[in-house]
């Protein structure tokens, strides 16, 4: 079985329109589900991921052999138990796990697109992954669910699809990427242009990867993720291997020596162009827009019962980002429940053995099934 | 279920649209969930008691009611419930006032501070007074604004508030709580 014969692909051959102007059709849409749908199928759960994930949420990825990225939450007996739900996952458009994305082949000049793939949106994502369910047939969704961008992509789906839904769990995300946020995604977009393997974005045919690049923008992302006070817990001033400074630019602390990894190994799996793209994505979010100005329009058709959950030391995508949400939904009296989970994991709590959140999905979940 | 939560849920009405303001562990809630009105959510500041609502399959909303009731547009419920928290807020007129922009109906339970028992434990023992509604010392104690039944009564005549209330003087030496509906 080669690599991408383990991949799950639907063609969408309906075009569609993307938010550039450009319409795409017959691109490949990757996805791995989890579960049993019911007879009734109403126990499907849509699950978005974030910036460098992929539909493989669950169990062992089989392309990178690696743990799925949330393994913590999905699986039998998990939070989001695939014992009782159905769990779609797809890989983004824009990806580099088998969906449409910048390293395929651009049919007209037969080599990958490059940057000469269409800037895509986090609301031509969703539209793309709604084919999903008329692939599977499911009329309304259980739950739609993801946290930071898959959030953004909960918001999304809820505000094009408002009855297609019966709750949405976006979880330490925003409605609008702010200033800080972009900057953020600037300098790692900016540390990959600058690699002098990058070729304005044609690496592919140099036979070439802004490797270098990446990693450092992996490494800045990295530290986004995580709070100062957990940082400080698990490497402090550790040194790496050492007894003493060596006074050199070697990794003399734990905490290089730990983003250099993290660099390294996020290289062997993640596509450059692909981070710039969906870096983008994320910055040209704001549900807003569309709205002028009122997060509130987003929802007014909606039926959907929400729940948001942020974190006590996400910095990223701080509890009054995600409180705007919750602000804005009942201000149009919806129905929206609301909690801050105490963790010092930063951002990435959602992704890790927080015993608080996960305990908190599992109770909305299963209660929230109950009543449908 | 405590009594006072009996009460209050008998005065709000089948269907009603409702706001629980420190709902505590959802134990109202839940009640009323169950018994009067689906249409029910609640506000809690404790992490540990959004939790529990959580647990319970119940909607709840993490913040503190003395910031997060401006959400909530004018008229948006059909009761509001506030039980035994008037008395802890820094601003309780604020507070009040919000109560009676969002509900129709607000439906208050404060602790009597004007009860029998109150009184005479200040003029007997000229300590500040420990009893069953009221178990903390002046140290610790949460509550930063008691009043009695009778304070609140002026108070919500000063501010047009429609109070329900017979037998005052009677209730305001021996209930230990009062359970008031107001409107505008």
């Amino acid at each position: 079985m080669s690599e991408k014969d383990k991949i799950k692909t639907l063609l969408v051959k309906k075009p569609l329109k993307l938010d550039c102007g450009q319409t795409i059709s017959d691109f490949p849409l990757a996805y791995e589900t989890y579960g049993k749908l019911s007879d009734k199928k109403n126990n499907a759960i849509l699950v978005f991921h974030a910036l460098t994930g992929d539909q493989f949420a669950s169990g062992i990825n089989p392309i990178t052999k690696k743990d799925g990225w949330w393994n913590y939450a999905l699986g039998p007996d998990k939070a989001i138990d695939t014992n009782k739900y159905f769990v779609i996952a797809a890989n983004v458009i824009g990806g580099c796990m088998g969906s449409f994305g910048p390293s395929d082949i651009n049919p007209e000049t037969k080599k990958p697109f490059g940057t000469n793939f269409p800037v895509i949106t986090i609301n031509d994502m969703v539209n793309a992954q709604y084919n999903l369910l008329e692939y599977f047939k499911i009329e309304k969704l259980f739950c739609v669910i993801g946290g930071s961008m898959g959030g953004m992509q909960v918001l999304q789906f809820v505000s094009n699809f408002p009855n297609k839904a019966h709750t949405a769990i976006p979880i330490a995300c925003t409605a609008s990427h702010s200033a800080q946020n972009i900057a953020l995604n600037e300098l790692g977009r900016q540390s990959i242009m600058a690699d002098s393997n990058w070729q304005d974005g044609f690496y592919e045919e140099q036979n070439t990867q802004p490797d270098k690049g990446l990693a450092v923008a992996r490494m800045a992302a990295h530290i986004t993720y995580l709070s100062k006070a957990g940082l400080q817990e698990k490497f402090g001033r550790k040194l790496q291997e050492r007894d003493d400074l060596k006074f050199s630019f070697d990794a003399d602390f734990q905490i290089e020596s730990y983003l250099r990894y993290q660099g390294s190994v996020f290289v062997d799996r993640f596509d450059a162009n692909s981070y710039l793209y969906i870096t983008r994505a994320m910055d040209y979010f704001d549900l807003t827009k569309k709205f002028g100005g009122n997060l509130s329009k987003a929802f007014e058709k909606s039926n959907t019962k929400f729940f948001i959950i942020s974190f006590t030391s996400d910095w990223l995508y701080p509890t009054s980002e995600n409180r705007e949400i919750v602000i804005a939904l009942n201000a149009i009296g919806k129905d929206v429940g609301f909690v801050e989970i105490t963790s010092d994991k930063g951002h990435d709590s959602f992704l890790l053995d927080v015993p608080d959140f996960l305990s908190t999905v599992r109770n909305f979940l299963n209660k929230s099934y109950e009543k449908i | 279920m405590k009594k006072e939560f009996y009460n209050i849920a008998n005065l709000v009405t089948k269907n009603a649209k409702i706001l629980d303001v420190g709902c505590g562990n959802g134990e109202l809630m839940k009640y009323i969930t169950e018994n009067i009105s689906k249409d029910i959510r609640g506000i809690e500041l404790s992490k540990s008691n959004v939790q529990k609502c959580v647990e319970k399959g119940l909607t709840v909303i993490e913040g503190d009611a003395e910031k997060d009731l401006r959400q909530f547009p004018d008229n948006s419920f059909d009761f509001v419930i506030l039980s035994q928290t008037l008395q802890a807020f820094l601003d309780p007129e604020n507070v009040l006032n919000e109560l009676l922009r969002i509900g129709k109906k607000a439906i208050v339970s404060i602790p009597n501070f004007g009860h029998w028992k109150v009184r005479l434990h200040l003029l007997l023992k000229g300590t500040m007074p420990v009893t069953e509604n009221l178990p903390n010392e002046w140290y610790n104690t949460p509550n930063l604004h008691m009043c009695t039944i009778k304070d609140f009564e002026n108070y919500c005549n000063q501010r047009n508030i429609k109070i329900n209330l017979k037998n005052l003087k009677f209730q305001n030496l021996f209930s230990e709580l009062g359970i008031f509906i107001l409107k505008k």
